[in-house]
Parts: structure tokens; sequence; C-alpha cells
């Protein structure tokens, strides 16, 4: 299990990119930090979440 | 009207307006401010009400970022005024802090933020604040600082459009080291613009966020 904004999620073997495009985020417009560490936009399709994984996604609107 | 305001900046003198901050502050808090390194990404409506409070409260070193000219479509919500119309966002926005503190250091960069260029213009800044308007953009930049710079802490704005309850907007500590002001949902979208009070009310957020950061307060509940 993958704990993604404090919720236990079955995420563990996808990637984090397949996880945001299965959860309806859209990759460009989210933050996404696992286990305290950023990983940039162009790392999210190699970085293959794992079990006890925490994540956090910020999902940015725009506006300013 | 600039060359005017420019003859009467000698009227008043640094002391005067020193001694003008309100005194009911420690002195402690006031060098803590004078000493404040706070850069803005994004000088649109976050970021030019952003700037004013700060200067307004004697945060004594900015950093102002923006690549854009300023455009009638500003007016609404925006600290530019008619005279600006064209100038360069950066000019029309130092111009205007000069004439609330002449005496602060204010830095400019007439560029677009990439992740190439983060590191570059943003190292050694201890606050920045995020004040893009589009999500992509945001999340680009929020996501380079919090990478690339690891003395930084970030302030960004994240759901500020609509005619919603201005209580919606909140502070809150998301990861270590970003604060995000906002309601987190509310976006321009067909129909759904930005109104002067939401967007002043998101940039008070983050400016007070900033304030408290300078001068070492801890007081928000939703801090991690």
């Amino acid at each position: 299990m993958v704990t993604i904004n404090g919720k236990q999620e079955q995420a563990a073997g996808m990637s984090i990119l397949a996880y945001l495009q299965s959860a309806g985020y859209s990759p460009d417009k989210v933050v996404v930090e696992r286990n305290l560490e950023i990983i940039p936009r162009d790392r999210l399709g190699a970085v293959v979440l794992e079990d006890g994984d925490s994540v956090e996604v910020l999902r940015f609107v725009g506006g300013g | 009207m600039w060359e005017e305001a420019e003859e009467r900046k000698m009227d008043i003198t640094r002391e005067e307006l020193d001694r003008a901050f309100d005194e009911r502050f420690p002195a402690e808090i006031r060098e803590k401010l004078r000493n404040g390194r706070v850069a803005i990404a994004g000088l649109g409506g976050l970021g030019s009400n952003i700037a004013v409070s700060l200067a307004r409260s004697g945060v004594g070193h900015l950093l102002l970022v923006d690549f854009d000219v300023v455009d009638v479509t500003n007016l609404n919500r925006q600290m530019y005024m008619i005279p600006h119309l064209g100038m360069p966002k950066t000019e029309a926005l130092r111009e205007i802090l000069a004439q609330i503190n002449p005496w602060l250091d204010v830095r400019t960069e007439q560029v677009r933020v990439t992740p190439e260029n983060v590191r570059e213009l943003f190292s050694g800044w201890t606050v920045v604040c995020e004040a893009f308007d589009r999500a992509d953009q945001k999340a680009m930049l929020v996501s380079s600082l919090l990478a690339q710079c690891p003395d930084t802490i970030v302030v960004s704005g994240n759901g500020m459009a609509g005619l919603g309850d201005a209580n919606l907007i909140q502070t809150r500590q998301q990861m270590r080291r970003l604060y995000v002001c906002g309601d987190g949902m509310t976006e321009i979208s067909p129909g759904v613009g930005l109104m002067a009070p939401r967007v002043a009310i998101c940039a008070g957020h983050q400016a007070n966020k900033v304030l408290q950061l300078i001068t070492g307060q801890r007081t928000n509940s939703r801090d991690l």
C-alpha cells in the first residue's frame, strides 16, 4: 500500500505519472513529494511507487 | 506624475519614515524586517499586492521577477495605474514601491522563469512568493524551487478566482518548506474570473505568512 495525501491506495508498482493519470490529475499542474523528496515533472514517469511510500500530491489551479 | 513624486520624496527623511513605523512593535521586529530578503515571482494581482504589503511593512530587500508589461486588463486587480500601461511590470512596481518607501533595496529581473534559471534567480533568497497565474507555471516554479533551492521557503497562492466566500481563503503548511494560501480549488475558467478583493485577500495571506517567517512567529494552527 502507498499512502497518498493521507489515504491508503493500491498504487505500488505504478509510476507516479501513471498513478496521477489514473486518479485524474493533470501531471503538469501538480507538485509531487515522495518520502519528503520533490519529484520533478520530467521524472514522474521514471519513479515507480513502492509499498510503504508516502506521497503528497498538491494540485494547482489557475489565477493570480 | 512621477516627477512630482520624485521631488516630494525629498520632503521626507529616512528617519521620519522609520519613526512612522508602528512603534508598538519592538525594535527587534523592525530590525528583522529590515534585514528580510523576499523574492516575488510573478507581479500580477498576487505579486503586486504582496510587494506593496511587504514594502509598507518595511521588508528591506525585495526581488521582483516578471517578464510581462502592464496591460489594461490588469487594472481590475493589480496595483498598477493608467500611467503604467505598456511599462514592464518590474519597472512599474519599482516606481510604486519607491513612492511608499524610497529607501528599500528593490531589485528586478525582467525574465521568464524556467526550471533552468530558478537556481540562479532565487538562490540566496530566504523566502520566495509564488505569484504566477497559470496552474502549470505555479507547479513548475514550486517544484523547481523546492528541488533546487534547499534553503528557501516557498509561499504560494492557489485558488482565489470567482466570488466565493472570503473566509474560504486560508494559509496551510503543505510541505516542510511550502506554505499555500488560497481556497485550493476555485480556478479561472469560462464565466469565472478574478476580482480585486479575493486576489488581495490571498495576497494578504501570503504577505502575512512572509512576515511571520521573517520575524519568527509560528502562530498558524495548520502548520506541520
